[in-house]
């Protein structure tokens, strides 16, 4: 089991609550994953500049002194901001995967968690209500945000665990299942030079897409691929820089719900974590069909 | 009329409520507010009530239900009506996944969509789904009938016994020994008691019988030591 809840907002007068609804939808889903929790939100952007989401074990220690470090390698501004164990650092456009191997170098057990114009990614080990409360999640806005509570079946409990994952810039995905061909494609994808850091098999769902998108699919046309080339359960929901897509195995027996109304297009594991959504009442809810792509565009 | 408010109460209450009604109980009439999806609600009846539920529901809602009427004014999540032995469930939006799984009795109404698995494993339960189905539903249905106005998904009956199936709309695929059946004056009478019974504005003359062509390895008296 896991819980899946999702939010892109069509009403930007919504914005500014972005991640106090997601908050709530994502407590909701604790009794469904009760081990970890993570959020992608997407925030604010700034022209020319890229974000990286970083975490550590050792925040004290790694996040002092890095902007300045890595300002240096890179000879350049950066700028960082720090929340709990993550941080968000502030590079040029175009920088990003300079920076990552700069990181790499400077403080090696620093784990990237996201990187992009647009995308922050903040998960932990913990209940839901903690982890949102360590990265105030309630306090952040953006126009759409994907987040999971976990309860672990193919990799260990730890952060490199905890959903969501992104394999490519803005993108991000969470996932509902189990897949049973994860390690052959984690080595065909590897093969072709795609970046896996863990042995999860959702990491491997999320680099597939990455992977398709590199060769000129749309995000519509990755999520199809997933019907013909993953072996499992999943529920997928995809983020990325203006996107939101939804797509269910053909059995389809991991629950999923969705909403729409002219202010949002949501996505909850159970109706019980959209119930407090404005204009619930009165909005289309529908259960996403088995082997559907679903997917919405800003 | 008894109103509870599942939110302020908590669900032990209300079931343990509901459960207590069995012998000559004047309390018949039971309104459920604040549902807001939890999961389990009015499970385990045993009495003759009434109970409706505002809004929807979560997993199990009904479950094992016997001689009560639940009327729930909403969509339920997966497994409304799960091994429900007798008694009435009326569902006012669409239903989830196995819907009225293993009913051995009572009728189970659906005025909007099943997904996938309804009448999974069926055991006496009657169906009927005003919209349409998905995939994968009556799977070894043992008995009873499932009723659909509209259209059936992938593998309908796969692997069935003796459940009988009447689909108005098209069927995407039949599952492995369901096969078309012919529809004589008595399925043409059970299937109008049915629509009747479940408030459904079609005539039975619409529709189209399905069942087990009893070919499976199981049906073979040569392979009965197996068991």
């Amino acid at each position: 089991m896991c819980g899946i809840v999702g939010l892109f907002l069509k009403d930007k007068s919504l914005e500014p609550k972005l991640g106090d609804m997601l908050t709530d939808m994502l407590i909701t889903m604790t009794d469904r994953g009760p081990d970890s929790a993570g959020i992608a939100i997407y925030g604010s952007e700034a022209d020319g500049r890229t974000k990286l989401t970083v975490q550590s074990d050792a925040p004290e220690e790694a996040f002092d002194g890095l902007d300045g470090a890595l300002a240096e390698a890179l000879s350049t501004d950066v700028s960082i901001r720090v929340i709990d164990t993550h941080a968000v650092l502030d590079v040029p456009a175009g920088k990003a995967e300079e920076a990552r191997s700069a990181l790499a170098e400077l403080r090696p057990g620093m784990r990237v968690m996201s990187a992009g114009d647009a995308i922050e990614i903040y998960k932990e080990v913990g209940l839901p209500e903690k982890v949102a409360e360590r990265f105030d999640v309630r306090g952040m806005g953006g126009t759409h945000g994907i987040g999971h509570t976990r309860m672990a079946t193919e990799s260990a409990v730890t952060t490199e665990g905890a959903h969501p994952f992104s394999t490519g810039s803005d993108q991000c995905l969470v996932h509902n299942g189990s897949l049973s061909n994860h390690n052959s494609l984690r080595r065909k994808l590897r093969r072709d030079g795609v970046r896996i850091e863990s042995q999860n098999d959702t990491e491997v769902g999320a680099a597939y897409l990455t992977w398709k998108m590199q060769n000129g699919a749309t995000l519509g046309e990755a999520l199809e691929g997933t019907l013909e080339d993953l072996d499992g359960f999943f529920n997928f929901v995809v983020g990325t820089k203006d996107g939101f897509g939804v797509v269910r195995d053909p059995i389809a027996c991991k629950p999923a719900v969705m909403a729409e109304t002219d202010q949002y297009v949501a996505f909850g594991s159970e109706y019980r974590a959209l119930v407090n959504l404005p204009g619930i009442e009165d909005a289309k809810v529908w259960e996403p069909e088995p082997a559907t792509v679903y997917f919405w565009n800003h | 009329m008894q109103t509870y408010d599942l939110e302020a109460n908590g669900l032990r209450g209300l079931n343990s409520a509901l459960q207590e009604q069995n012998g000559g109980t004047n309390k018949t009439a039971w309104e459920i507010v604040n549902a807001k999806g939890s999961h389990a609600i009015a499970v385990g009846l045993n009495s003759p009530i009434e109970v409706t539920v505002k809004g929807s529901t979560g997993y199990y809602c009904a479950g094992m239900n016997q001689q009560a009427t639940v009327k729930v004014e909403g969509s339920v999540g997966p497994g409304v009506a799960e091994n429900m032995m007798s008694g009435t469930v009326i569902v006012e939006g669409d239903a989830s996944q196995y819907a009225g799984a293993t009913g051995h009795g009572g009728l189970l109404v659906i005025k909007g969509n099943a997904s996938s698995r309804c009448g999974i494993s069926m055991k006496g339960i009657d169906i009927v789904v005003h919209g349409n189905i998905g995939h994968m539903c009556a799977f070894m249905g043992q008995s009873g009938n499932l009723v659909v106005l509209g259209d059936a998904g992938d593998a309908l009956g796969d692997s069935c016994y003796e459940a009988r199936f009447f689909v108005r709309g098209s069927v995407k695929s039949l599952g492995a020994d369901c096969i078309e059946k012919e529809m004589r004056p008595e399925h043409i009478e059970i299937l109008k008691d049915l629509l009747a019974r479940a408030g459904a504005d079609a005539k039975p003359e619409e529709f189209k019988r399905y069942g087990s062509a009893r070919q499976l390895y199981n049906f073979d008296v040569d392979n009965a030591q197996a068991y």
